[in-house]
């Protein structure tokens, strides 16, 4: 009665072909197991690492409307994390684990959070561009051939939907205010649009898991293909509020799509390799906050245990 | 009478706006993910409150003021929130003992106030009253889970009732402000919100295996505008942006 | 894969978005006890006023039906078509049906 691992893996591709999702305890192809626990643990990792550079303004949130929807928002990403990191679960690996991979480097995340926030203007440019890009990435992903990642991309797309819309009115208060606020800006456009434009990662002839990822269908689109939908989304508006994209070379082509310049990929792989402004610092607060957090977590286990 | 009011309601939001932003401080300092979601939570009623009593505050004054120049354009001596809402977040515990006297006394002081005869006051009490007893009941459980863990645990959150306690006096020290708008109806009974205040205190110690600290030293002066160290660094960094642009709309 | 996991069991959440409605399944969230189950579910899934009610149950206390027993417990179902109000052929014309 035993099925062979060929036949499994053939019921298993016809499954994904026919749009069926995948659930915890069904047979699955020990590499899309790994390859999901992989991407989503990353995922987790990033909505969590996330909290820190717009932690950075927190206190010092303008007005009191400004510091309490950055809270929240802050807070949804920790939430976003914790859905996450529960998906990834189901798959047979401890949030423990998850974070110990993190701490021992052995996990990533997404790089633009190793980017320093500098002026009040990031918060924009981060729930606009930052947002704005992790969004076109997520509606695509709600349609994941993994049933517990899926659900929980469905919530977080909806959950999100103000994030983008929360940045970009810092952004247009900014771009519209006096000459100091329109160039913190400029500046923070400056500083987020190229690290963006990275977060879909290398281009679809460099990236190493990208082809057996949408044939299994953990990813619905390509890097390159989502990368210029939010570019053509995000340009125009850009333009609406008088900021200008850092690309000379950006064009709008006659299908009204835009040609950008060249990403610069040997900042991207510096970045991923742990080079950049704040990677360490980023990994230092977080480990920080875990290890201090240990007496509070064995005085829980303690307590339930009595 | 107009003046006491605006003083009155000015330090309630002035105890929820310097509370607020010290949660808010601890956002991604979490011991695990789902408290550290839990906390902001209480930092957002806390800022929400704030809001509301600044609101009403500015309103009461009737200057022209809104309630972010409450919030961002004060200096130091003339906030008048209580000491033991500016301490710094030190440990977990320092943060849970410090939460946990003051829900206790929002708690009673909101369910007081909840029946004044100022109609604006009882309205946000009466909304912040919700929010602020699923503030105590967390706080509790944490003293219990705290003191009863384990002796690392215990021995912290004793350290903590020690560190912050003097700062619990001057909740109930009744100043002429207090005193004028109890007679009117409007503001709380400090001599009784003292004994429920005690009352639970003394009973979730108990429960949690942790001891009353001995009366000593008791710090006191916020509500002439007098504070510790830290309230200045709060203000310096959390007004920073207004004061470098006061031009600036946000 | 297995290490000790100090962030407590796994709970799942289940929420009631209007009383009179079924609790449908939220997520799950990781607790100590039963207490701080459900103050991390409320904080975690009513954050928006999505809940007016709410559930945890520990997630090792959930039974599910293994995936090599799915055929026997939902195959049967597929063919009792006379379950079903289309199945049945009315007149035209007739109301109220």
């Amino acid at each position: 009665m035993k099925k062979n691992t060929e036949q499994l893996e053939l019921e298993f591709q016809e499954k994904i072909d026919n749009e069926i999702k995948i659930e915890p305890k069904d047979w699955m192809p020990d590499a899309y197991r790994k390859n999901l626990i992989r991407q989503i643990s990353q995922h987790a990792h990033s909505e969590v690492i996330g909290m820190q550079p717009e932690g950075n303004w927190i206190t010092r949130a303008p007005s009191l409307r400004a510091k309490k929807i950055l809270l929240a928002k802050i807070q949804d990403e920790g939430g976003h994390g914790l859905y996450l990191y529960s998906a990834a679960e189901t798959l047979g690996v401890s949030r423990d684990t998850f974070l110990q991979w993190l701490h021992q480097g052995k996990a990533k995340y997404s790089s633009i959070f190793n980017y320093p926030t500098l002026n009040w203007a990031d918060m924009g440019a981060i729930g606009w561009l930052v947002d704005g890009a992790a969004i076109v990435n997520q509606v695509s992903l709600q349609k994941t051939s993994y049933g517990p990642y899926s659900r929980a991309m469905v919530r977080i797309c909806k959950e999100e939907s103000f994030h983008q819309r929360q940045g970009y009115e810092i952004m247009t208060k900014m771009a519209r205010g006096t000459k100091e606020q329109k160039q913190m800006a400029q500046d923070a456009l400056n500083r987020f649009w190229w690290p963006a434009l990275m977060m879909f990662g290398p281009h679809d002839s460099d990236s190493a898991h990208s082809s057996q990822s949408l044939k299994w269908k953990i990813k619905r689109e390509s890097n390159d293909t989502l990368r210029q939908r939010f570019i053509d989304k995000t340009v125009p508006q850009a333009e609406l509020i008088g900021l200008t994209v850092p690309d000379p070379d950006l064009e709008l082509q006659p299908n009204g799509s835009y040609k950008t310049g060249e990403i610069n990929w040997d900042e991207f792989w510096n970045v991923v390799k742990g080079n950049g402004p704040c990677n360490k610092q980023r990994l230092a607060h977080h480990k920080k906050a875990h290890d201090e957090g240990r007496w509070v977590r064995e005085a829980c286990l303690a307590f339930a245990e009595h | 009478m107009k003046n006491k009011l605006f003083k009155y309601t000015l330090r309630l939001g002035d105890n929820a706006l310097i509370l607020g932003h010290r949660l808010s401080e601890n956002c991604s300092k979490g011991p695990y993910l789902e408290e550290d979601i839990s906390i902001t939570n209480t930092a957002l009623d806390l800022l929400g409150q704030a809001e509301a009593f600044y609101k009403y505050a500015a309103q009461v004054e009737d200057a022209g003021r809104t309630e972010d120049d409450l919030a961002y354009k004060r200096p130091e001596n003339e906030f008048y929130n209580l000491q033991l809402t500016e301490q710094p977040n030190g440990n977990f515990a320092h943060i849970q003992v410090r939460q946990f006297f003051i829900d206790a006394f929002n708690y009673y002081l909101f369910s007081q106030l909840k029946e004044s005869k100022d109609p604006t006051l009882a309205a946000i009490a009466a909304k912040s009253l919700k929010e602020v007893t699923y503030h105590l009941r967390r706080s509790s459980e944490w003293m219990i889970r705290l003191g009863k863990g384990t002796p690392e645990s215990n021995q912290k959150t004793q350290q903590a009732l020690e560190d912050l306690w003097q700062f619990t006096h001057e909740m109930f020290v009744a100043d002429e402000v207090d005193e004028t708008l109890l007679k009117e109806g409007i503001a709380a009974d400090l001599h009784k919100l003292k004994e429920h205040w005690d009352a639970k205190v003394n009973e979730i110690l108990e429960q949690a295996n942790l001891q009353r600290p001995e009366d000593g030293y008791h710090a006191t002066g916020s509500k002439k505008g007098y504070h510790t160290e830290y309230l200045g660094y709060i203000l310096a960094e959390m007004q920073y942006l207004p004061r470098a642009y006061p031009d600036a709309k946000w | 894969m297995k290490t000790k996991d100090n962030q407590g069991p796994l709970w799942e959440v289940f929420t009631q978005k209007k009383q009179g409605q079924p609790f449908r399944h939220s997520g799950s969230v990781h607790a100590y006890d039963k207490t701080l189950a459900i103050e991390a579910a409320r904080d975690l899934f009513t954050r928006r006023n999505e809940g007016t009610g709410l559930w945890v149950v520990k997630s090792e206390f959930i039974i599910d039906v293994q995936p090599e027993e799915a055929d026997s417990f939902f195959e049967p179902a597929k063919d009792k078509i006379y379950r079903h109000p289309t199945f049945y052929d009315m007149p035209d014309g007739v109301k109220n049906m």
